[in-house]
C-alpha cells in the first residue's frame, strides 16, 4: 500500500509539471495585457517599463522556469521558515511570486481567502452530504414511495436551476423582503462574542443552504442509484435467509457495498471546495478562492491566476490518489500490486 | 395432499398461491402447490426454468420481492406454526435458525466486502446469542465440515479469495450454521463445473447422514436428483404435476411431461447417444389464468378433457401421485370420478 502510494506520488510529478506548463503556456498565448486596466493617459513608454518591472521582456520559457523555482523551492522555503522558524538558504533575497495587481505575494493571499472559502463552501459540502446520504438510502429503500417521488422531484430542482439563480431567490426573499440575514459576507468579522457568533451563522445560511441544496441534490441521486444497484443482488437475499433485520441488511451488507461509489465521488469533489463557489462566491460577496480567481482573471494577474490555477490542479491530483486508496480500504477485491 | 397428521414431518405446505403484479398483468407463478416434507428425508424439486419451483419456496419463509410478489393464499406448518400468517419477527427467527438456505449462484451469494468469518458467524450470534469467540470457533468447525481446508486461517479472507466450489461450501456451512431443521437448496449446483458438482453432491450426501436434517433440493437437473433424492416431485407452471419415490418416477414416470423430461436426457447407449431430445412447443403464458392442462399444447397425449379441465393431483398408485386425464402405462384416458 504505501509502496503503491509513493510510487503514485512520483508519477504526479511530471504529470503536475506538464499540467503546469500547460497552464502558463496558455495564459502566455491569451491576448491580455497587464497594463490594460490602466488610464488611457499612461504613455506607451511608461508601459512597456511596467512590463519590463513585471518580467515580461524575458522570454517565456525563462518567465516559466522563475515562476517554477518560487513556486517549488522559494515559497515552500518561506513556508518552513515562517511556519516553524528553519531557514535555509539566502532567506533575504529569495524572490516570492508576486501578484501583478497588488504587489503582494500570491501565497499571502491566498492564505488570506482560504479560511472563507473552506467555511463557507467547504460547510455546504458537509452538509450535502450529510443530507444527501440518508435521503439516497430511504429514497432507494422505498423506491417509487412518495417520499422518493418528492425526493426526485426536489433533486431535480436542486441541479437543474443554476446557484446564480437560487442564490438571487434566497437574497432578495431572506435580505430584501423578509431582511432575516444579511446580503454581503462580512470577513472582518471576528467571533470575540456570542453575538458576533450569531452574526456569523446568520451571514453563512444563505450561500451554505445554496450550495448545500446544490451539491446534496446531485449527491442523493447517486446515492439511491448506488443502493438500488446492489438492492436486488443475491447477497442480499442471503443476509435476508440468515434471519437479518431489514435494518441490518441494509446498513450493514448494502451501505458498505454501496459507499464504494459516493466515497471516490466525494473525494474527488473535495478539490472543488477550495476551488470554490465561484459563482456563489461572487454572488455572496464571500471574498474567497473563487472571487480571487475571478478578480485576478479580470485584472490579468497572470501568477495568481496561474499559481491558484496549478494548486487546484495538485489538489486534484491529490484528492485522485485519496480516492483511489479509500477505493481500495473500502473493496477487499481491489488490490495495490 | 393434505397435510400429513404423521408426526415426522417436518413442512407441510398446502395451497400456496404466489402471483406477481407486473406491468404486463399478474403473473400466476405457482398455483396452489401442497407438499410435505418428513424428517430425514431429500425432495427433490424438478421443472424447467420459470416453473415456480424457486418461487414456492421462495414463498415459504417470504423471500420474494413483494412487491411486485403476493402470497396470495395457503399454508406451511413448520415447528407448530403457519409461516405463511408469520410476521416478520418470527420469520427472522426462522430463517437462518431453523431453516437453511443454499442459492444458486455461490459467485454472487456472498457479500463481497466483508469477511468469510463475519458472514458465517452472522447468523450464529443472531439465533444462538454466541460470543463472538464462540461463534468464530463454530465457524471454524463448519468450515472444516464442509471440507475447506486451513479453515482457522481462511476466515478472515474476503469470498473473491475463493473458488466457485469453495464458495459454494461456504454457503452450506452458513446454510447448516445453527443446526437447521430444513435446509432449502435452490439450484446448488447449476452454477458450478460437473466435477465440482460431484463434489458438492457428495458433500451433500455426507452431511445428511451426520447430520440428519430434511433438505429440499431444487434443480432442473434430472440427473441430479435421481442420485440424491427420496422422492421427487416435478413442476410445471406452477403446479406440481406429479410426485413420486425416486425409483418409481425414474422407471415408471406416469405423466407425459415426466416422460418428455426424462427422454431429453443423454444417454451412454441406443439412439439418445447421438441426438437428444427436447419437448416441442413453449411453456405456456403465466399471465393467463389456468383452466385447462397447462401442459397440454405441448403433449402428445392430449385430448378433448385436457383442453376443458386442470388435472389435479392424486393417488394412481402406492406412493404415486400424477395430474394427468391421460392413463400412459395402458395408453387410454385414465378412469376417474
Amino acid at each position: 500500500m504505501i509502496q503503491y502510494i509513493i510510487r503514485r506520488l512520483l508519477a504526479a510529478i511530471p504529470t503536475l509539471l506538464v499540467i503546469s506548463f500547460v497552464i502558463f503556456a496558455i495564459l502566455d498565448l491569451a491576448p491580455s495585457d497587464p497594463t490594460g486596466n490602466l488610464p488611457m493617459t499612461v504613455p506607451s513608454e511608461v508601459r512597456e517599463k511596467i512590463r519590463t518591472s513585471l518580467g515580461l521582456d524575458q522570454p517565456m520559457h525563462i518567465r516559466y522556469y522563475k515562476w517554477l523555482v518560487q513556486f517549488v523551492v522559494n515559497e515552500p522555503l518561506n513556508i518552513l521558515q515562517h511556519s516553524f522558524g528553519v531557514t535555509v538558504g539566502d532567506a533575504e533575497n529569495r524572490t516570492r511570486i508576486l501578484s501583478w495587481a497588488t504587489r503582494s505575494p500570491v501565497i499571502d493571499l491566498i492564505v488570506e481567502r482560504t479560511p472563507q472559502t473552506l467555511w463557507v463552501v467547504g460547510l455546504s459540502f458537509l452538509f450535502g452530504i450529510l443530507i444527501a446520504i440518508p435521503i439516497g438510502i430511504v429514497q432507494a429503500y422505498r423506491q417509487y414511495s412518495l417520499f422518493d417521488q418528492i425526493g426526485t422531484f426536489v433533486a431535480m430542482l436542486g441541479f437543474s436551476v443554476p446557484t446564480f439563480f437560487t442564490g438571487v431567490v434566497a437574497i432578495i426573499v431572506f435580505s430584501v423582503q423578509l431582511k432575516w440575514f444579511p446580503m454581503i459576507y462580512d470577513t472582518t468579522l471576528e467571533i470575540t462574542s456570542w453575538n458576533n457568533f450569531v452574526l456569523q451563522v446568520k451571514q453563512m445560511i444563505m450561500p451554505v443552504t445554496v450550495l448545500a441544496f446544490y451539491q446534496a441534490s446531485q449527491l442523493s441521486r447517486f446515492m439511491r442509484a448506488a443502493i438500488l444497484d446492489n438492492l436486488n443482488l443475491d447477497y442480499v437475499r442471503t443476509a435476508r435467509s440468515k434471519g437479518r433485520s431489514e435494518s441490518a441488511v441494509l446498513m450493514i451488507h448494502v451501505l458498505r457495498n454501496s459507499l464504494i461509489p459516493i466515497v471516490t465521488l466525494i473525494a474527488l469533489g473535495i478539490p472543488t471546495i477550495f476551488g470554490g463557489a465561484i459563482i456563489t462566491e461572487q454572488i455572496f460577496r464571500v471574498n474567497g478562492l473563487g472571487q480571487l480567481l475571478i478578480i485576478a482573471i479580470e485584472g490579468a494577474d497572470i501568477p495568481t491566476v496561474q499559481t491558484l490555477t496549478f494548486l487546484f490542479a495538485i489538489l486534484i491530483v491529490l484528492f485522485n490518489l485519496i480516492a483511489d486508496v479509500l477505493y481500495g480500504m473500502l473493496d477487499p477485491r481491489i488490490r495495490y500490486d | 395432499m393434505l397435510s400429513n397428521p404423521d408426526s415426522d414431518v417436518v413442512l407441510s405446505v398446502t395451497d400456496v398461491v404466489t402471483q406477481f403484479d407486473t406491468a404486463d398483468g399478474r403473473v400466476h407463478a405457482v398455483n396452489g402447490v401442497s407438499f410435505d416434507v418428513r424428517e430425514g428425508e431429500l425432495l427433490g424439486v424438478v421443472g424447467e426454468s420459470g416453473c415456480g419451483k424457486t418461487v414456492t419456496m421462495m414463498s415459504l419463509v417470504k423471500l420474494l420481492p413483494m412487491p411486485p410478489g403476493k402470497i396470495v393464499g395457503g399454508s406451511a406448518l413448520f415447528d407448530g406454526q403457519d409461516l405463511i400468517q408469520a410476521d416478520s419477527d418470527a420469520l427472522k427467527k426462522i430463517r437462518g435458525g431453523k431453516i437453511g438456505f443454499i442459492f444458486q449462484d455461490p459467485m454472487t451469494s456472498l457479500n463481497p466486502v466483508l469477511t468469510v468469518g463475519y458472514q458465517l458467524t452472522e447468523a450464529l450470534r443472531l439465533h444462538k446469542n454466541s460470543s463472538k469467540s464462540a461463534a468464530r470457533k463454530r465457524a471454524v468447525e463448519l468450515l472444516e465440515l464442509v471440507g475447506i481446508p486451513m479453515a482457522k486461517d481462511r476466515l478472515d479472507d474476503y469470498p473473491h479469495q475463493f473458488s466457485g466450489g469453495m464458495r459454494q461450501r461456504v454457503m452450506i456451512a452458513i446454510a447448516l450454521s445453527c443446526d437447521p431443521k430444513l435446509l432449502i437448496a435452490d439450484e446448488p449446483t447449476t452454477a458450478l463445473d460437473v466435477t465440482i458438482q460431484a463434489q458438492i453432491l457428495d458433500l451433500i450426501q455426507i452431511l445428511r447422514k451426520e447430520l440428519g436434517m430434511a433438505i429440499i433440493w431444487v434443480t432442473h437437473d434430472l440427473g441430479v436428483v435421481a442420485n440424491l433424492a427420496d422422492r421427487v416431485m416435478v413442476m410445471y407452471s406452477g403446479f406440481i404435476v406429479e410426485r413420486a419415490d425416486v425409483e418409481k418416477l425414474y422407471s415408471t414416470p406416469k405423466h407425459p411431461y415426466t416422460h418428455a423430461l426424462l427422454r431429453t436426457l443423454p444417454q451412454m447407449e441406443g439412439e439418445r447417444a447421438q441426438r437428444l431430445e427436447s419437448i416441442e412447443g413453449q411453456p405456456p403464458d403465466q399471465l393467463l389464468q389456468p383452466e385447462s392442462c397447462p401442459f397440454s399444447p405441448r403433449c402428445v397425449y392430449s385430448f378433448e378433457r385436457c383442453t376443458r379441465e386442470n388435472p389435479f393431483l392424486e393417488f394412481v398408485s402406492e406412493g404415486h401421485e400424477v395430474a394427468c386425464w391421460w392413463d400412459l402405462e395402458n395408453d387410454r384416458p385414465r378412469e376417474v370420478s
